[in-house]
């Protein structure tokens, strides 16, 4: 069995606010499997289930119907509830409401300290973490006067301190700008190359989509598409039919074939779009 | 502008009384308070008063800071030095005409009331001068543990104290915000009468209390994710251990304790 294994997962929210309470099916039996090491990203425009499905993997939402487990562990046992957020850490959209304590390397201490861990050994995770997010240097200040991007590198800190095996990441970098994305994109990159770490990115963000193992496109509660980036982009109209968009270059390459150039329309990064157009232009292999 | 409040009145340094450790310090500074009501003349008094000025000078507060812990309670002082002067009445009379009698005990017991209070309210006001507020936190949940035994949420209140103060230089931060909203769409806040100003405030405050609660939930959501389940099992990386300087400083005050029961014995 896969690493993190969902089969027909259903949930729903229910507003009881409304007479008689209305039921809005947000996931409609989702199938995935994720592999140990595996960078995913999961795209889909608002109100598609994205983030509920994110929230399913660390048993923050338990399945209606359906199941969902974790290195073999299912989500719906209470027993289970530590052991599974100590295997999948989670990371959110605004920093600002991730981070406990009024000193960075007190926020990151934090999960380890509601674990138990020695504090020798804290200690040694807590500098390790900032370290490996390239925040050392900042550990002793207050969180509120960094920058969004350190921000969110703190909340991730935070997260590998646990040392989990697989981390979600819903959103981060919506309210980063363009310096803050990359640097947290960064990280996230090498955490899965370096580390190993399984990497769950959900972002609408076509471009950090671009740069995963495999995208998994979800609209309407439903599993639209999950195959690699190439396959998943160059499907243009499919996408743009589901609200959503491609990377800049796959549009370019699909805008030219469309023309009736000869140009692979499996072009997503600004490398190959280079190679692919100087080809088109000189007839040569750049 | 909002962003320059400070929390609390902390005083960052690097002075030994900084770096004792604050649960140590708040013990002190009880003994502090038991020296000073030890203290029953006006001899004792001067060996609190050295003791003070000398903590003071050690922890590089500027003694300005002195007048500004006294000042909002200026008013109780004069009103007990008064009560004192004109309702003591043993002692040779200095002054007497109708009901007023002023006698030389009186004098003394009004002065000795009120430097007991002045001590009282600069020396502990050190106490927070010198250590931060999460620190004192973190100190205050240690010396009450013992209270969990019977029940007593000590581990929530100190959460519930760390959460607010982290939150407070967001929400300052957020209030700007929303104010500078509500101006660019023509909201006064300068001007008019002070019910004016503060019906201006209504709609800083309402989104103001919206969002706070959106805080609150993520926060939650964040801390579940990061396996918080209260203060069971909980551990703490930074351990508080009593070093040389705490030793030191422990042993400062009973040198000065000692001092104010010797004088004590000898007047």
């Amino acid at each position: 069995m896969s690493y993190i294994h969902i089969r027909g997962l259903e949930f729903s929210y229910i507003n009881e606010l409304e007479e008689p309470p209305v039921k809005n099916t947000v996931l409609k039996g989702i199938d995935l499997d994720i592999e140990k090491g595996e960078f995913v990203a999961v795209l889909g425009h608002n109100g598609s289930g994205k983030s509920t499905l994110a929230k399913c993997i660390n048993a923050i939402n338990l399945p209606e119907k359906g199941e969902v487990t974790v290195d073999g562990l299912d989500t719906i046992k209470e027993e289970n509830l530590l052991p599974i957020r100590k295997r999948v850490g989670m990371v959110f959209q605004n920093p600002d409401n991730q981070i406990v304590a009024t000193i960075v390397e007190e926020d990151v201490a934090f999960a380890l300290e509601n674990l138990g861990v020695e504090p020798k050994e804290i200690r040694r995770r807590v500098d390790e973490a900032l370290k490996t997010v390239g925040m050392y240097d900042y550990r002793l200040h207050a969180p509120h006067k960094l920058s969004g991007g350190q921000k969110q590198r703190v909340a991730i800190a935070g997260i590998i301190a646990m040392e989990p095996d697989c981390i979600v990441l819903d959103e981060p970098t919506a309210m980063l700008d363009p310096k803050g994305r990359s640097e947290v994109m960064k990280t996230i990159k090498m955490l899965n190359r370096e580390k190993g770490v399984t990497i769950v990115l959900i972002t609408h963000y076509m471009e950090e989509a671009a740069q995963a193992d495999r995208v998994v496109v979800i609209d309407g509660g439903e599993k639209i598409m999950d195959s690699v980036p190439k396959k998943v982009f160059s499907q243009v109209d499919v996408m743009r039919n589901l609200g959503l968009d491609v990377p800049q270059v796959t549009e370019i390459a699909d805008f030219l074939q469309k023309q009736g150039y000869d140009i692979s329309s499996e072009i997503i990064t600004e490398d190959e779009c280079v190679q692919a157009l100087y080809r088109l232009l000189t007839g040569r292999d750049k | 502008m909002l962003k320059d409040i400070t929390i609390g009145q902390y005083f960052p340094g690097k002075s030994p009384v900084h770096r004792l450790d604050a649960r140590l310090k708040i013990l002190l500074t009880i003994a502090y308070i038991v020296m000073l009501f030890m203290a029953d003349d006006i001899k004792g008094l001067g060996v609190c008063i050295c003791f003070t000025f000398m903590i003071y000078i050690i922890s590089r507060i500027p003694l300005k800071m002195m007048w500004k812990s006294v000042k909002p309670i200026l008013v109780i002082i004069i009103i007990t030095a008064l009560l004192n002067l004109f309702f003591v009445h043993t002692g040779t009379p200095y002054f007497e005409w109708k009901f007023i009698k002023i006698t030389d005990k009186g004098v003394q017991t009004a002065v000795f009331m009120v430097v007991r209070i002045l001590c009282l309210i600069t020396g502990t006001s050190l106490l927070t001068y010198t250590t931060s507020p999460i620190d004192l936190t973190d100190a205050i949940e240690r010396l009450l543990s013992p209270l969990k035994k019977i029940k007593v949420p000590v581990h929530e209140f100190a959460m519930m104290m760390t959460i607010a103060l982290r939150f407070i230089p967001t929400l300052i931060e957020e209030t700007d915000k929303i104010m500078c909203a509500q101006k660019a769409r023509g909201a006064d806040m300068e001007t008019g009468s002070i019910f004016k100003k503060a019906k201006a405030l209504i709609p800083v405050l309402i989104p103001l209390f919206v969002s706070s609660f959106r805080h609150a939930d993520e926060l939650a959501l964040a801390m579940e994710c990061r396996c918080y389940h209260g203060g069971d099992g909980r551990t703490k990386m930074k351990q508080l251990k009593l070093k040389l300087l705490d030793l030191w400083g422990t042993l400062f005050l009973i040198v000065f304790f000692a001092g104010v029961i010797v004088i004590n014995k000898l007047g």
